[in-house]
């Protein structure tokens, strides 16, 4: 399920908010609209916690995480740090960073299983990448630029990258990440994909700008139509049943 | 070896994505929209006016170039399009690929341009437009105009006088204005009582005026100003400037007296003298000793002198005989001034026309007129000793020394025979409130002038009258070969002066 949502009348909602499998971290805004409109389709399954990293509301960018852990940058006060450990479920672990790079959500693009980051992303970062996160790391670029994180989205389900990433690049860079990807735009073309839009495996929150034909490529490449979690209940029944049996 | 196509070298090939607003596959651009929905969404004529205003003045035909000139322009002219794009404010913004005129009803105060422009949209995609701006022609009174309705145009006037009856001088004035064209810069030509009052817009082409009538006719001027408006802060001051111009109030033919004090001046001439001829001096001749002067307008005014006898005065006298007197007979004296050489002193007996046959008594006179008098022949004279003349000079003379009679010039038979005959014309000033009326007996009388004095004539353009040539064959029919004729020599170059004129007002 794709929804449009917007942040105090500012498209970017990757900016303001990091979506997993396992939480979600919304910005504190000045109204709790943005807020309300992830709790009201999430709050069933994730929580949905009110964060900020650094006294920043640019959360989306600062950190990255999945269902597994979340990375914060060293800018991190203990306060936030607490909050936020405090607030997450137990199995996800929270760890700082000390990395130059410190907009993390930039330079790493991940889901649960794979990550592709930034060439210039320092080594011991990497090595925590892949402790915490619990992933595979791959250092790459999207349609040239080295901000993997702000040009492509992952899930486990598929990939949207960079409109002007070319056949081959997407070919090379999905058969790295095991998931199908697809070059797309949010936000009424915008190519700043991850900027534009937060996804994970049943969910998606799009700018308010996207357009129906965006919404109906990020719905086809993610799998949002079938991949609710009654699905696990639907489709998931048979061969559950059968492997209990 | 084998080419390599561009294909194979451009290497990379690109992902098709959907367009953003249809959905359509297309190659990623920097809207990455399609470039239908791209024109549908963006408007890149969006801060370019599509309607504008014109301002269009009545009286001239001209369109205002703001800020403040006025620019005659034909309708689609590529000036008028200029105009037209300068008034769009936005169009630096984008770039002008191609601007012409949509056909518009030349009434219907309304003009339209097509224009095509290019602009860069979203950061690269370069988008072309094509729209319509419609201009509406308002009408607004120029400067110029304004201040001609406003009766208001002039800046500098000159008036010119001549205090005298006989206006000859006006005449002979209006063809060496036409052949020096010094009336090109007039707003108008105002006739008035004893003259003439030349407008003009600024002061410069009024001095220039001026300075041509210093140099056609003896004349002095005065000049003035009248102060209109001024500003104390930018030290701009609006003056009205006059120039008030005299001429001397002398003409041929006139019989003038000079002062004791000039007539010594001028080498001993007698004081009772004919102006022969007026050009930029005035030049006199003493019927008596057939000796000539000429005085310019310096000495004129320092001992200023008044006509005595004007040609209104002329009486036909009938010549009875005539002696002429030859060189050696002559009087002479030591200092002198120069003498004509063109004329024959004689003694000549004449009788007033009106009294021919009724009375014997000849009158004797002496006249200049020798070579051109024969018995028989009637001459035009002043009857100095019946006039009542009233003149200061004129009263200081010995009585007895003043001439019953003056002769001026010869009398060529029928005049109106020869006016009719008359197979040339001059020009006039275009204006008809000249009021240099060319009906009257003193205008063809300055014909008769030119005719009979080819040195008068040399300073005046005469056209051929082609409306008479005909007639002018039979010009013998008025049988007396000594009347002075414009040989056609004369007009001939004169024709092709015409033929210039007209072709420069083709």
């Amino acid at each position: 399920m794709a929804v449009r949502v917007q942040f105090e009348n500012n498209n970017e909602v990757g900016v303001f908010s990091k979506l997993t499998n396992s939480y979600c971290l919304v910005a504190i805004g000045g109204s709790e609209n943005f807020y309300s409109v992830f709790e009201a389709e999430l709050a069933d399954t994730v929580p949905v916690i009110h964060a900020s990293v650094a006294g920043c509301r640019i959360i989306g960018r600062m950190c990255v995480g999945n269902k597994n852990g979340l990375l914060v940058p060293n800018s991190t006060t203990d306060t936030e740090l607490q909050h936020l450990r405090n607030s997450l479920p137990d199995t996800v672990c929270v760890q700082r960073v000390e990395e130059r790079l410190s907009a993390l959500g930039n330079v790493v693009a991940c889901n649960d299983y794979v990550a592709l980051v930034h060439p210039d992303l320092d080594r011991e970062t990497e090595e925590i990448l892949a402790d915490v996160l619990k992933v595979e790391v791959f250092r790459q670029t999207v349609a040239s630029n080295v901000l993997v994180g702000s040009y492509c989205i992952l899930s486990n389900q598929g990939g949207l990258v960079h409109p002007h990433t070319s056949v081959q690049d997407q070919d090379e860079l999905s058969s790295l990440l095991q998931v199908p990807l697809v070059a797309g735009t949010v936000n009424r073309g915008s190519e700043v994909i991850a900027a534009g839009m937060v996804v994970n495996d049943w969910c998606s929150f799009c700018g308010m700008d996207t357009t129906s034909t965006e919404l109906s490529v990020i719905e086809s490449i993610f799998k949002l139509n079938e991949a609710q979690p009654s699905a696990i209940a639907t489709t998931m029944r048979a061969s559950l049943i059968e492997s209990m049996s | 070896m084998e080419y390599i196509t561009g294909q194979e070298i451009d290497g990379e090939e690109k992902a098709k994505i959907l367009c953003c607003q249809c959905g359509t596959s297309i190659e990623p651009n920097p809207a990455n929209m399609c470039v239908a929905c791209l024109r549908s969404h963006i408007d890149i004529t969006e801060g370019i006016p599509k309607q504008a205003t014109l301002h269009f003045c009545k009286g001239c035909e001209r369109y205002l170039q703001p800020p403040s000139e006025w620019v005659p322009c034909a309708l689609e002219s590529r000036e008028l399009l200029s105009l037209c794009l300068k008034k769009l404010k936005g169009l630096h913004r984008v770039k002008l690929i191609d601007a012409g005129f949509v056909w518009t009803e030349p009434h219907s105060k309304r003009i339209k341009v097509k224009l095509t422009v290019h602009a860069e949209v979203l950061g690269g995609a370069i988008l072309q437009q094509v729209f319509v701006v419609e201009y509406t022609v308002n009408h607004q009174m120029c400067d110029d105009c304004h201040r001609s309705e406003a009766q208001d145009y002039w800046r500098a006037l000159v008036q010119v006088r001549q205090k005298a009856e006989n206006k000859k001088t006006f005449y002979y004035l209006e063809q060496m204005i036409l052949k020096h064209k010094a009336h090109e810069h007039t707003l108008g030509i105002k006739p008035i009582h004893e003259g003439l009052d030349f407008f003009y817009p600024t002061e410069a082409y009024a001095r220039k005026m001026v300075d041509f009538l210093v140099s056609v006719l003896p004349c002095r001027f005065q000049h003035s100003k009248k102060l209109i408006s001024h500003d104390i802060h930018s030290n701009v001051y609006n003056y009205k400037f006059t120039y008030s111009v005299e001429i001397v109030p002398v003409s041929k033919d006139s019989v003038i007296c000079l002062p004791h004090k000039l007539t010594h001046q001028l080498g001993g001439i007698s004081p009772l003298c004919i102006v022969h001829r007026v050009t930029n001096c005035v030049h006199l001749i003493d019927p008596t000793t057939a000796q000539i002067a000429e005085v310019n307008s310096t000495i004129f005014w320092r001992y200023p002198f008044n006509s005595i006898c004007n040609p209104k005065q002329l009486t036909e006298y009938i010549v009875m005989d005539i002696e002429l007197i030859l060189n050696k007979n002559r009087k002479t004296f030591p200092g002198q001034g120069a003498v004509s050489n063109k004329h024959i002193l004689a003694d000549v007996w004449v009788v007033k026309a009106s009294e021919l046959g009724l009375s014997e008594n000849t009158i004797h006179s002496r006249t200049h007129l020798g070579h051109i008098l024969k018995p028989g022949d009637s001459a035009l004279g002043y009857a100095l000793g019946d006039s009542n003349i009233n003149d200061p000079n004129f009263e200081k003379l010995d009585a007895t020394k003043v001439p019953d009679v003056i002769l001026v010039k010869k009398h060529y038979g029928d005049k109106g025979a020869r006016r009719r005959f008359r197979n040339w014309k001059l020009k006039h000033l275009a204006e008809e409130k000249t009021n240099l009326n060319t009906a009257t007996n003193e205008y063809l009388e300055f014909l008769d002038d030119l005719e009979e004095d080819p040195a008068y004539r040399q300073n005046v353009n005469i056209f051929h009258d082609k409306s008479k040539f005909q007639t002018a064959v039979d010009v013998d029919d008025l049988g007396d070969e000594t009347i002075p004729h414009i040989t056609l020599d004369e007009m001939l170059d004169d024709l092709n002066l015409e033929d210039i004129d007209m072709q420069e007002t083709e």
